[in-house]
């Protein structure tokens, strides 16, 4: 198992170079931020030439890039156009979408499960047909459309919830905007989990379970929704990092100053510093999150073992 | 780590809190009552550039500077005309030398006295390469900018020779040409005077800016909000009538409008355009749609030689009477903006220089007569018009179909001229820069004070800053230096419309529409306004 960890860390290197450096690149090609700095109309020649130096873009890109990793692994991720350190964007952003995804994410574990476990025992009754209907429509809905229509009417016609966030973000603020932010991810969770139910309350091993006359709970928890959760966990590891970076609509629908917001700024105004900084951030979770998908399945199936 | 340690329980107590959002919500009347101490919640976008007031090209951060900052010259909020604010009197006798004195009895936030020195200071700072500020040209007319700001190499100077402190409230300028309407530049945010807390501790004063106007900065999270409250002891005659202003920061402007809807905000100067069709309806007449000081134009490349022949004169005007103004501003624009007969703006006014209908019949809808001209001229260069413009902001993808539609119809050739998007405003102002653009490009102009000059020299002069098209024309040159030497106003302002005749006669750009600030406002509001920039006029607001 300790092995397997260190291996894994170890590929990462690689993976997380790679991304960077890709990012990187594609920001740099969109063509000149200094361009854009001066509004509609040109800077003025020694004034461009200055800021230029500033933020290091007189020199050639592949340079840039060494540099900025340099700086990167002393925590370093260099200053955003309006003066502010982007760690310190980071600092307010990442917090904010952190709590928006968790809130997010438990509306998938919660309400995603229970839902694919109902549908699962209940295949081709009602209750199964209405929420594969349901799941349907809200995959087949954009997450703008769904948000917009959410703000509209629980914000402005019913009032239950402000129709923005307010700066502080706090948690309450941030069910609705989880809500529709998890609407799609939280289809796909209960379909997932009805198939992969209704799949193994077949099998022997629940069988047997039933013939040892254990209680009907436990069958359930203990045996069945074990097996059946491996596909689950997968999809909702890959999701954390999805969620952190896809929630720019969310994130604009609800004025919520999170990740989203900072990288949609960012592309905006062409700021590599910023696009470069977040994205490399958002890798890690990504990497974070599949590693600790991979490990949770030794935990939920003991037959999988790591070398 | 508040965060990390409210997360560990999201899920567990997602249940309760589902119940609590349910009753959380709505109580956001937290900021104050009615009268003099109500406090104005007003829309914002996160400003660009560090807010210093010889770095801030933007409305965003602008906004700010009028609320905590009074210069020289203030512009009237109705007129747009320039007053002197701090400025007891601007003196010259041959525009080139003027003596300023400043009013006695000003102060900034801090107690620091407005003197003289607050505005060299400023000034020198804001000129110095060293300091890279992005609005440094606004000094270029002062003698000594080249020494302070080359063009090219290292800065040989610290301070403007130009500017001489002479006593405590009085200094003199020099300027390095005449300049007849130079004292008029000064109510733009660049020449604003700065405290000594400004070179002190450079970093304190960005993070919390300090000012000399009627508000005073109480708090400031960069990227989301800044409460502004009324100073007390603000001695200018423009006192703010309410208890101060919180601006918010908005990700989209749609949710600005319908916060507003919802009560949740009091003001948004912005309406987003798909919704300026409901804003009367749901504002119930709380709505305002005013002339601002911006003109929209299609220039083009006369670094590329087909455009620039004598024939091709033919051919802008032929496409400028093949844009069909009034349609397109009705249908897209919802009557937000209004058909452009010059190359100024309405809220110059007559006597600033705006003259209605200068334009004439070139500006005048026939497509007749388009099709003729373009003919006459040898065609569209290169065969076919492409349309440049940024897709990134402002929706201009819809308008520039609605004139290439428009050209197109009137040509009869239904591939004449095609909209070319480009992804990003840093993209496509590069692309400018580089002189890539074969074609007309969208060129939007917004004022930096209500000048007829603002909006020809910068644009139009040979070499000048905004001259992206590069246009150059001996005789309007000429024109310009004549009005600038004028010592008479009326002058001055009947010299650079006899220029804007040699824009006209060469069709150095055509003019689409004048644009209109657009603003909506909650119930508890009123003697809301606009100013000339499009800003709103903050410290006149009642709240209550």
């Amino acid at each position: 198992m300790g092995r397997y960890v260190i291996r894994r860390l170890l590929q990462m290197i690689p993976v997380f170079i790679g991304a960077t450096l890709l990012i990187f690149l594609m920001v740099n090609v969109m063509g000149d931020p200094i361009a854009g700095l001066c509004g509609d109309r040109t800077c003025d020649p020694a004034t461009e030439e200055r800021l230029r130096q500033d933020f290091g873009l007189d020199k050639p890109v592949w340079q840039q890039y060494l540099t900025y990793m340099g700086h990167v692994f002393t925590g370093d991720f260099g200053t955003a156009f309006n003066g502010q350190k982007v760690i310190d964007l980071m600092s307010t952003a990442f917090p904010i979408t952190l709590r928006l995804t968790i809130v997010a994410i438990a509306f998938e574990i919660v309400l995603g499960i229970v839902l694919g476990v109902l549908t699962g025992l209940r295949r081709g009754r009602p209750v199964d047909t209405s929420v594969l209907m349901l799941t349907l429509v809200v995959i087949a809905v954009p997450t703008f459309v769904t948000g917009l229509l959410a703000q509209l009417l629980f914000g402005v016609k019913w009032r239950i919830v402000e129709p923005s966030v307010s700066p502080a973000a706090p948690l309450d603020e941030l069910i609705l905007p989880g809500l529709v932010l998890a609407s799609v991810s939280l289809a796909y969770v209960t379909r997932l989990t009805r198939s992969s139910i209704a799949e193994n309350v077949r099998s022997d091993y629940v069988r047997t379970a039933v013939a040892k006359g254990l209680p009907r709970h436990r069958v359930i928890t203990r045996h069945l929704l074990r097996n059946s959760l491996i596909p689950v966990i997968t999809f909702i590891g890959t999701d954390i990092g999805a969620l952190m970076g896809g929630a720019i609509v969310t994130e604009r629908i609800f004025n919520i100053h999170g990740v989203g917001f900072q990288l949609y700024q960012g592309i905006l105004r062409q700021n590599t510093q910023t696009v470069v900084g977040f994205v490399t951030v958002l890798v890690i979770v990504f990497l974070v999150a599949n590693l600790l998908v991979d490990l949770l399945y030794a935990v939920l199936d003991p037959r999988i073992r790591y070398a | 780590m508040r965060a990390v340690a409210h997360t560990r329980w999201a899920a567990g107590a997602l249940g309760a809190a589902l119940a609590v959002a349910g009753c959380g919500g709505g109580g956001s009347g937290g900021s104050g009552g009615g009268g003099a101490d109500g406090v104005v919640r007003s829309s914002w976008g996160d400003p660009q550039n560090p807010l210093e007031p010889a770095n801030t090209n933007e409305v965003q951060g602008g906004k700010v500077l009028d609320m905590i900052f009074r210069g020289l010259v203030r512009y009237n909020p109705k007129t747009g005309k320039a007053e002197n604010a701090v400025a007891e009197k601007i003196e010259t006798k041959d525009s080139t030398d003027f003596a300023v004195t400043v009013k006695d009895g000003w102060t900034f936030s801090n107690g620091e006295k407005v003197t003289a020195k607050s505005f060299v200071d400023a000034w020198n700072y804001g000129a110095d390469l060293r300091n890279n500020q992005k609005n440094a040209y606004f000094f270029q007319y002062i003698d000594g900018y080249d020494k302070v700001h080359p063009e090219t190499g290292q800065p040989t100077a610290r301070t403007l020779s130009g500017l001489k402190v002479t006593g405590p409230r009085t200094f003199t300028v020099k300027l390095s040409q005449r300049f007849s309407t130079w004292p008029d530049t000064l109510g733009y945010a660049a020449f604003a005077p700065l405290p000594r807390a400004f070179y002190d501790d450079h970093a304190a004063w960005l993070a919390k800016p300090v000012g000399n106007g009627p508000y005073t900065v109480r708090n400031y999270t960069k990227g989301s909000e800044m409460s502004l409250r009324t100073r007390k002891d603000y001695p200018g005659p423009d006192k703010a009538v309410n208890g101060g202003v919180d601006l918010k920061v908005y990700t989209d402007n749609n949710t600005a409008y319908t916060d507003l809807v919802a009560g949740n905000l009091d003001l948004v100067d912005d309406v987003p355009a798909a919704q300026l069709k409901n804003a009367k309806a749901d504002l119930n007449g709380r709505y305002i749609n005013t002339p601002a000081g911006i003109i929209q134009t299609l220039a083009f490349p006369y670094y590329d030689k087909a455009w620039n022949t004598p024939r091709a004169a033919k051919v802008r005007t032929g496409l400028s009477r093949a844009i069909n103004r009034k349609q397109i501003t009705e249908t897209i624009f919802q009557k937000t903006r209004t058909p452009a007969t010059d190359w100024t703006s309405p809220v110059l006014g007559a006597d600033g220089g705006y003259k209605a209908g200068l334009c004439g019949s070139a500006c005048e809808y026939d497509p007749a007569a388009a099709k003729k001209l373009v003919q006459e001229g040898g065609g569209i260069p290169g065969g076919r018009l492409k349309i440049t413009y940024n897709a990134d902001t402002g929706s201009h993808k819809a308008w520039v179909d609605a004139v290439c539609n428009s050209i197109n119809n009137a040509l009869g050739n239904d591939k004449a001229c095609v909209g070319s998007p480009v992804g990003t405003f840093a993209d496509y102002r590069n692309q400018i820069g580089q002189k890539k653009l074969r074609g007309p490009f969208r060129a939007g102009w917004q004022m930096d004070y209500p000048l007829i000059q603002n909006f020809l020299q910068p644009l139009y002069y040979t070499n000048a800053s905004s001259n992206d098209g590069k246009w150059s024309n001996p005789r309007f040159d000429k024109l310009v230096n004549e009005a600038n030497a004028e010592t008479d106003k009326k002058t001055a302002i009947a010299k650079f419309q006899q220029a804007e005749e040699v824009v006209r006669d060469q069709m150095a750009a055509i003019p689409l529409w004048y644009q209109n600030g657009s603003a909506g406002y909650a119930e508890r509001l009123s003697h809301v306004e606009l100013n000339p920039f499009s800003v709103p006029v903050y410290n006149e607001i009642k709240v209550g």
